[in-house]
């Protein structure tokens, strides 16, 4: 049963066609005998789960009814989690214990879940492959000679092998598309802003942004209803009204206007991940969507950008790890990290502000000027959501900007602040996922996963759908 | 070579050894090259965006409310004194 969805899960719970002790027994049993082979997990906190679903066990028997109650959820280690370890994947952190909760982590468990553990990621979220994790690299379910992509990799990882029914990710630009494109699941990347990032280890500020990696859009949608809105721990969560997501699935797409950019179908693009993209646009030209070609700001400048802002912000956030009040002192930072950090600090210092810093923010404001443009035309993009499949162990190795470049597809919505989501699509003939990106204004996540729910539905039989990881 | 490593790494307070420092000075002028690629975007009387979803002055009541104990809050402290955080000396260091 740990190979069920949240709302497969739910009915069975509901219907006392299991408990959730043997839910979770189910997920644990799965993670024992996978997980080797994956390492999609940094922390596991079995007994804690096994208690939370006793609880949850009584209180459905005496009739409590909560969104997540009893399900096992898997959380990414950058998420701060009231007494259990939190490293963000560095030996910086290798024995912070945090007195506290993320908003995501507080909200998720007053929705009843079970927390399974902590998942594995790029240390710091810094990469797209979890090889710059200190606890070592995830691998691909898929192929376990391959990445999971990441930073979200363990997450991404943990979700596509069915070891947990569903997963918390982050992305700063990518980090949660990404690495559920190469394992072949749903990642919804939300608007900046619309979930909360108070306790979240902070990576690139004026970006990170939390959201679900599952198995279903239905999940994703049902997940975004239970993190989405105002925090008054982060001032950055907008006052915007947040939409009721499950409650708007299922709508015709009859006359949406889908853009298509060829700049988006970049030079070097698997001719595979092309293949089955462009497959995907015709099936939603078949239900309807109206296929309109468009033309975008050129998405190499937003690997400029981001990396100027990034890891000029990242310098900023990474100041504080001092050893002084938790976890150990800078001489524990790894390449990846000390890479960006100087980077970043280069960029920030004086007489190179407006060099960097300041010209990156400017085209920032170009490339959302160019968004908001295509989107008086257009109501999404589509495009694909990373230009290669899952690409081999190792191939990070002595790529200093592997995480920036790799990303090329993801970067320019991120620094937009825009919502997007990552659907598979189907598969190369490698058997490797392929993922196909919707994104939306700000804002627009009822839309986005819309039309990602209609393309599963109208899609729900056809053969590749089947296809499970041979662990 | 356009980036003073140990210099930067200082700044950054950020311990690194001579082969680092061959290493990251290849690395970082590498990418300082790499996004000199935006001087070719004109951003003549372009603002700069910060902000992305445009609020600005986030106001809150400044008002006490329950927050961490003091036990919580050095409970990850690797040296304390006190109930303080303990820190080396940082005047007359050098």
């Amino acid at each position: 049963m740990n190979n069920l969805n949240i709302k497969q899960a739910k009915e069975g719970l509901k219907n006392k066609k299991f408990s959730s002790v043997e839910l979770t027994k189910a997920c644990l049993g799965r993670i024992k005998k996978v997980d080797s082979k994956l390492n999609a997990f940094v922390t596991l906190t079995e007994t804690k789960a096994l208690e939370q679903a006793k609880l949850s066990d009584k209180a459905i028997k005496e009739g409590v009814e909560l969104p997540l109650l009893g399900i096992p959820i898997a959380i990414k280690d950058n998420f701060s989690t009231k007494g259990i370890r939190t490293t963000a994947s560095s030996i910086v952190l290798d024995d912070y214990i945090p007195p506290f909760d993320a908003t995501v982590v507080e909200k998720l468990k007053s929705a009843g879940m079970v927390l399974l553990g902590k998942t594995n990621m790029d240390a710091w979220a810094h990469g797209s492959s979890t090889e710059t994790s200190d606890y070592g690299a995830s691998k691909n379910p898929w192929d376990i000679k391959r990445l999971p992509g990441g930073s979200s990799g363990g997450s991404a990882a943990a979700v596509a092998a069915d070891e947990t029914v569903a997963a918390i990710g982050s992305e700063t630009a990518g980090s949660i598309r990404q690495p559920a494109s190469w394992c072949g699941v749903v990642g919804l990347k939300p608007t900046y802003g619309r979930v909360s990032r108070y306790g979240v280890v902070a990576m690139g500020s004026s970006l990170d942004s939390p959201g679900p990696i599952t198995k279903t859009v239905e999940d994703s949608a049902f997940i975004l209803d239970i993190l989405a809105g105002m925090d008054e721990f982060d001032a950055t969560t907008s006052p915007n009204p947040k939409g009721k997501y499950l409650q708007n699935l299922n709508k015709d797409i009859k006359g949406v206007r889908v853009g298509i950019s060829d700049q988006y179908f970049i030079k070097g693009i698997d001719k595979e991940v092309e293949k089955v993209v462009k497959t995907a646009i015709k099936d939603l030209e078949g239900m309807g969507a109206k296929i309109e070609n468009i033309n975008l700001f050129d998405p190499k400048y937003a690997i400029d950008v981001y990396t100027i802002i990034q890891r000029s912000e990242v310098s900023s956030n990474l100041a504080r790890y001092d050893g002084i009040r938790y976890g150990f002192g800078r001489e524990r930072f790894a390449e990846e990290a000390k890479r960006r950090i100087m980077f970043g600090t280069y960029a920030l210092s004086s007489g190179y502000y407006d060099q960097y810093y300041n010209k990156a923010q400017q085209v920032r404001t170009e490339i959302v000027k160019d968004f908001e443009k295509a989107f008086n035309k257009v109501d999404v993009i589509i495009a694909p959501t990373s230009p290669s499949l899952a690409l081999p162990l190792g191939a990070t190795k002595d790529a200093a900007m592997f995480g920036e470049i790799a990303d090329v597809l993801v970067e320019p919505s991120s620094i937009a602040g825009l919502a997007g989501i990552n659907i598979p699509v189907g598969f190369s003939n490698l058997g490797l996922p392929v993922g196909m990106q919707i994104i939306g204004p700000q804002f627009s996540e009822a839309l986005v996963l819309n039309v990602a729910n209609m393309y599963e539905l109208n899609t729900k039989n056809a053969l590749w759908r089947s296809k499970k990881p041979n662990l | 070579m356009k980036i003073n490593v140990s210099h930067t790494a200082k700044l950054a307070s950020l311990p690194i050894t001579p082969s680092e420092v061959k290493k990251f000075e290849k690395q970082l002028d590498e990418t300082i090259d790499y996004v000199e690629e935006l001087n070719e975007v004109n951003t003549e009387n372009v603002e700069p965006t910060s902000q992305v979803t445009g609020l600005e002055n986030v106001l809150r009541q400044d008002s006490a409310k329950p927050s961490l104990s003091q036990e919580e809050a050095l409970s990850n402290a690797k040296s304390r004194y006190n109930g303080f955080f303990k820190v080396d000396a940082i005047l007359d260091n050098e």
